[in-house]
């Protein structure tokens, strides 16, 4: 069975193919079944293809297979190879299964957008097939160059699917093309992210220069040989490969484009910005953790960088007023704990993080989709309220989500995985009080900004006035991941509830595991947990406090001077675009203001020398007698004297 | 005489295409296509029939064939074909059949005649990737140069005249110095041998002393930097694409900058390698400077031949970093770059010419919106913009990247440099998208789509940039021996003897 794990990213690659290239004849019903069966055909594979992979295990911990060489020229090998082992499982597990619903979910939800036509309102781009088939052919390929991307053998290939779904993220920001704003903000998702691209290429430039291999495992076996730990070269290939971590998965200081790639549709942010794409970082220092471990302070900044993410991007969500916007910053926080996971080598948390926050997160965008279709289109929570009547499918997955993404104690998902990365943060050998204090921090804010949505969108008086409810197409996504947010956690639950750490032993052939610590001065396993677990309640609770009545006390707050400015500055993510706009839009707009061409000034000046230069020759030859007479003499006069001396 | 045939045939097509025009409209284009068409069969018989021969990677040639022409002053008709020309002249058919293309609805004047030049232009091209004898390397390098003119001053836009003009200047200007190195050259060989020698062995073989080398190389680098053209030798490049007609840019983008890079390969290292090496850091800095300046420009452009003509400039200057670099994979990175360039930049061309007849403006600011419009021409420039910011899957991210693993070692701060075009590239790549095909339209308008027989050739040319960034196999083994001789002859150039005993007079053909 594992023979077919070639077919996993081929099927959706197909499915993009027939949509890009004779999708022009099809139904939109057709197109619905390319698009979504490719990835559901993937997904079953991908079933099969693990259930392989289970039966060999423990025995066999990888596969390899090579389905043909790609770059091979002096020296250089590479083929187009796909590596399966535990960690991989996980991730193409969760981007078929979750990718599957979401194209389910899209079949439904790309018609209602383009019908409701208020995101579009220029024009019919989303309302007819073209846009449709569009919509699924960028779908496809985006899921297939993810599984490319994390199946990859070697890291070039891995590159590939790295770009893939930079450019397809590109393309459905800006979807709906005809807004002038969603173009920007798609432009500034692939810039961004490029930037961040271009010091993950350099790290490979320079892992190939040392090891004359990109295969991923013989450049981590080859560099735990090689390079003591600490050494300059190991330092500065981790830190550039975090470069492109940190661009893909919008930590900082690149997180900057996440908030407005909000300008895609819905799915879109549910698949590509909050369950998948966004965590491909999380995914890459986990897949080269040895290269990290050979550079501690590269290693410790991961965490740092986690926790401060974790940090700005709670508070930012704390004040948006866009539901999107909101869910945006706080997949910037979610993927801030994966990193604080990944920085004190608790990886196999960081994954469980990823598997649960895919699940609650993806929840959530859908959902949120559902609640701003039956809204036309409006995205501001404040001038919506009361929804719980409406939609009660909607309301609960909604809550669902957000309880997970709270960390609602024993019930969610996110409790569990949250609580483990909180608990390794402290007790695991690089971790410690400070780490794990703010990742508490993170769990209040958490609290507190997800309830803020709920109560503000599903409580108090109808704003909008909604219409319509979700279909099946839109329910059952819907459904299926509500369970998944409440039921996931019995993947690994915690020594002092149940403890059955399945994920973390399956993992264990793919990642190394922390050993359990015995330090006195760490508190114990249930004495961290109850502290989160009441952190957590007490940012729900604030957020009832505040936002349940209508007006209360944190409307006084926020409107103080001060309260106004921190909100204001928050609103606008501590303010990273202007500090950009300062540092680099402006001073290359500065440049580039100028179609001319400085060099070829230099060009026009010199055939203008040349012309006056010869218009005052001519100016010599004037028919005068006399003229020509003495030039003569003295010419001759000048040449006797330079003969004569 | 396969090799004879191959720039034979379009220099024979072009007068007849011209006497065909009296006959029919049409007929000019179909004699083009059907000469293009033969000279590919031809070519790509050559690379089916010596895969053996390129596995095995021994003796220079493929084909070589050597004729007595002017034996007094040392000149020979001799030809040769490796791996690195065969590509190329596979390349030139090609794009040779997409100029004709191209041509097919925006040329209505003189139809003939410009056919004329283009073959013209054609065969000169092949001439000079097979050309060994330098005097006759140089009658085909300015065998180019007139019908290209005449393409731009005849068929051009607004500025025909001053674009044309000035881009007979530069090349011109560069031919000079090189002319002047290559009659210096045989002159030398006078000296140390007794006799005039215009023989590629011939000079190969002669030691030069290095201060001359490096004067030498100066004459053979500026010949070609001009044409490449490496900054700051470039400034005649977006004039003359804004106003050459959409086949004259295929060419000249296509294939003319090529054959710049293809006299650094063939002529300039091998003959001075080590004067080569001294000045590579210098070389390697312009490669560098072109990509972030090309790149900069072409952001700020607001015509859209001019964006991709400055685009060319930044990944000419890949190739320009690849070749001086002078490692196998930073070589073959630039071969491969020279044929994905032509490829991306060419198509890129083809769709400004399809907008500018439909709009009647190259003026990106009076585009916009065109998405809804012209869908698939939006896709295809979608698809070829996204390949020029260099997408994994596509070839010019093959070329790029094997020029920057290749030159990393050993240049890390030019590869750095170079690599942040890469940024810069993605910025101009998506500013050409935006300004054009996305944003809200500028008026309610209906254009036609693309013909089919455009929209087949912009496919195919489709297809072989999905083809060369999925397997390049096929172009990295053909060049692979021709890589690795240039290699193995600059490690060994210090000890190489005179050798006299290479039969330069005797006719010899092998196949």
């Amino acid at each position: 069975m594992l023979k077919l794990l070639w077919l996993i990213p081929a099927l959706p690659m197909a499915g993009f193919l027939l949509l890009a290239l004779l999708g022009d004849r099809f139904t939109r019903r057709h197109v619905a079944w390319v698009g979504v069966g490719s990835v559901g055909a993937a997904a079953m594979i991908n079933g099969l293809v693990a259930v392989g992979f289970v039966r060999v295990l423990p025995d066999v911990t990888s596969y390899t297979q090579t389905l043909w060489t790609w770059v091979e020229t002096s020296g250089m090998a590479t083929g187009i190879a796909f590596h399966l082992d535990a960690l991989s499982v996980v991730m193409t597990l969760v981007i078929t299964g979750v990718g599957f619903l979401i194209h389910l979910y899209s079949t439904e939800y790309i018609i209602d957008t383009g019908k409701a036509g208020v995101s579009a309102p220029a024009g019919p781009e989303g309302d007819n097939d073209e846009g449709y088939r569009r919509f699924f052919a960028y779908m496809n390929l985006f899921v297939a160059s993810m599984l490319t991307l994390v199946l990859a053998d070697n890291l070039l290939l891995l590159y590939l699917g790295w770009e893939g779904v930079g450019i397809c993220s590109y393309l459905l920001i800006g979807f709906w093309y005809r807004e002038p704003e969603n173009g920007a903000a798609a432009q500034k998702a692939f810039i961004v992210t490029r930037i961040g691209d271009t010091g993950f290429a350099i790290g490979l430039f320079a892992l190939f220069a040392s090891f004359k291999t990109l295969s991923i495992q013989q450049v981590q076996t080859l560099a735990a040989e090689s390079w003591p730990v600490g050494s300059g070269i190991a330092i500065a290939v981790a830190a550039l490969l975090l470069a492109g971590a940190v661009g893909k998965s919008a930590q900082l200081p690149l997180q900057v484009w996440l908030p407005d790639a909000m300008a895609g549709p819905t799915p879109v942010s549910a698949l590509i910005h909050a369950a998948t794409m966004v965590t491909a970082g999380v995914y890459l220092i986990a897949r080269m953790h040895v290269l990290f471990s050979l550079a501690p302070p590269v290693h410790d900044a991961v965490a740092v960088i986690g926790v401060l993410t974790l940090l700005l991007a709670g508070c930012s969500a704390l004040v948006q007023r866009d539901i999107k916007r909101v869910l945006a910053y706080s997949t910037i926080s979610q993927i801030g704990y994966m990193f604080l996971a990944l920085g004190v080598g608790a990886w196999s948390a960081a994954l469980f993080h990823f598997v649960t926050h895919a699940c609650f997160k993806a929840l959530l965008f859908l959902a949120a989709g559902a609640v701003i279709l039956s809204l036309h289109h409006e995205q501001n929570i404040f001038r919506m309220g009361g929804l719980r009547r409406h939609s009660p499918v909607t309301f609960w997955t909604f809550l669902i989500g957000a309880s997970a993404l709270a960390g609602m104690p024993l019930i969610t998902a996110g409790f569990y995985s949250k609580d483990w990365i909180l608990w390794e943060a402290w007790s695991a050998p690089l971790g410690g009080p400070w780490l794990w204090a703010g990742g508490a921090l993170g769990a209040l804010l958490t609290g507190l900004y997800s309830f803020r949505l709920v109560f503000r969108v599903f409580f108090g008086d109808v704003r909008t006035k909604p219409h319509g409810h979700p279909g099946p197409a839109m329910s059952i996504p819907l459904i299926v991941l509500a369970l998944l947010s409440l039921g996931a956690g019995v993947l690994e639950l915690p020594r002092t509830l149940g403890d059955s750490p399945l994920f973390s032993q399956f993992l264990s052939s793919a990642l190394p595991q922390l050993e359990p610590t015995v330090d006195s001065l760490v508190p114990s396993e249930g004495v961290l947990q109850l502290a989160v677990t009441l952190l957590s309640l007490l940012g729900i609770g604030l957020a009832a406090a505040f936002f349940l009545p209508a007006r209360g006390a944190v409307e006084h707050v926020a409107n103080t001077a001060w309260g106004r400015a921190l909100r204001m500055f928050w609103l606008e993510g501590w303010g990273f675009d202007r500090l950009y706009e300062v540092l680099a839009v402006r001073p290359w707009r500065r440049l580039t203001r100028d179609a001319e061409d400085a060099i070829d000034a230099w060009y026009d000046g010199l055939a203008e020398s040349l012309r006056r230069f010869h218009v005052s020759l001519s100016r010599t030859q004037n028919g005068n007698l006399r003229w020509y007479a003495a030039t003569v003499g003295l010419g001759a006069l000048v040449l006797v004297g330079f003969f004569a001396f | 005489m396969i090799l004879w045939s191959l720039i034979v045939i379009p220099l024979v097509a072009a007068p007849l295409a011209w006497w065909a025009e009296s006959r029919s409209r049409h007929a000019p284009r179909w004699i083009a296509i059907g000469a293009l068409a033969l000279d590919l069969v031809f070519a790509l018989l050559v690379w089916s029939q010596d895969r053996s021969l390129l596995a095995s990677g021994d003796g220079r040639w493929l084909l070589e064939s050597s004729a007595a022409w002017i034996p007094r002053w040392g000149i020979t008709l001799h030809l040769g074909l490796d791996g690195l020309s065969l590509v190329l002249i596979v390349l030139t058919a090609f794009l040779g059949l997409m100029a004709v293309v191209s041509s097919w609805t925006e040329i209505q004047e003189r139809v003939g005649f410009f056919h004329f030049n283009l073959l013209a232009v054609l065969g000169g091209v092949v001439g000079v990737f097979l050309a060994l004898d330098l005097f006759v390397f140089f009658l085909f390098w300015e065998l180019m140069l007139v019908p290209m003119y005449l393409l731009i001053a005849l068929w051009g836009h607004e500025n025909r005249r001053y674009s044309s003009f000035k881009f007979f200047l530069f090349t011109q200007a560069g031919s000079l110095f090189l002319l002047i190195a290559i009659v210096a050259l045989a002159v030398l060989h006078r000296e140390t041998a007794g006799r005039l020698s215009f023989d590629y062995a011939d000079l190969l073989a002669m030691v030069i002393a290095p201060q001359t080398a490096g004067w030498l190389l100066l004459g053979f680098f500026l010949g070609f930097a001009v044409k490449l053209p490496a900054v700051p030798f470039h400034t005649w490049l977006p004039d003359a694409h804004t106003d050459a007609p959409t086949g004259g840019s295929v060419i000249l983008a296509g294939l003319l900058l090529k054959t710049g890079a293809y006299g650094l390969l063939r002529f300039t290292i091998p003959l001075f390698p080590e004067a080569a090496a001294d000045f590579a850091p210098v070389a390697m800095a312009l490669g560098a400077t072109g990509i972030l300046y090309g790149a900069a420009l072409a952001f700020a452009q607001t015509d859209f031949k001019r964006l991709v003509a400055y685009s060319s400039i930044a990944h000419l200057g890949f190739a320009l970093l690849g070749i001086f670099a002078m490692t196998g994979l930073a070589l073959q990175g630039a071969v491969m770059q020279l044929v994905a360039h032509g490829i991306s930049t060419g198509a890129l061309f083809m769709l400004a010419g399809a907008l500018q007849e439909r709009l009647h403006t190259r003026d990106m600011r009076r585009m916009g919106g065109l998405w809804a419009v012209v869908p698939r021409m939006a896709a295809l420039t979608l698809f070829f913009a996204v390949a020029s910011l260099g997408l994994p899957g596509l070839a010019n991210f093959i070329g790029e990247f094997l020029v920057l693993f290749g030159s990393f070692e050993g240049h890390p701060v030019f590869t750095v440099l170079a690599a942040t075009g890469m940024v810069a590239a993605a910025i101009y790549a998506l500013a050409l998208l935006q300004r054009s095909f996305f944003g809200r339209p500028a008026d309610e308008r209906r254009l036609p789509d693309l013909s089919r027989l455009a929209f087949a050739s912009l496919l195919a040319m489709a297809v072989v940039q999905v083809w060369l960034g999925w397997y390049p196999s096929p172009v990295l083994k053909t060049t692979e021996p021709a890589v690795q001789l240039l290699l193995r002859e600059r490690t060994q150039a210090a000890f190489i003897i005179p050798d006299s005993s290479v039969p330069a007079h005797s006719s010899r053909e092998r196949q």
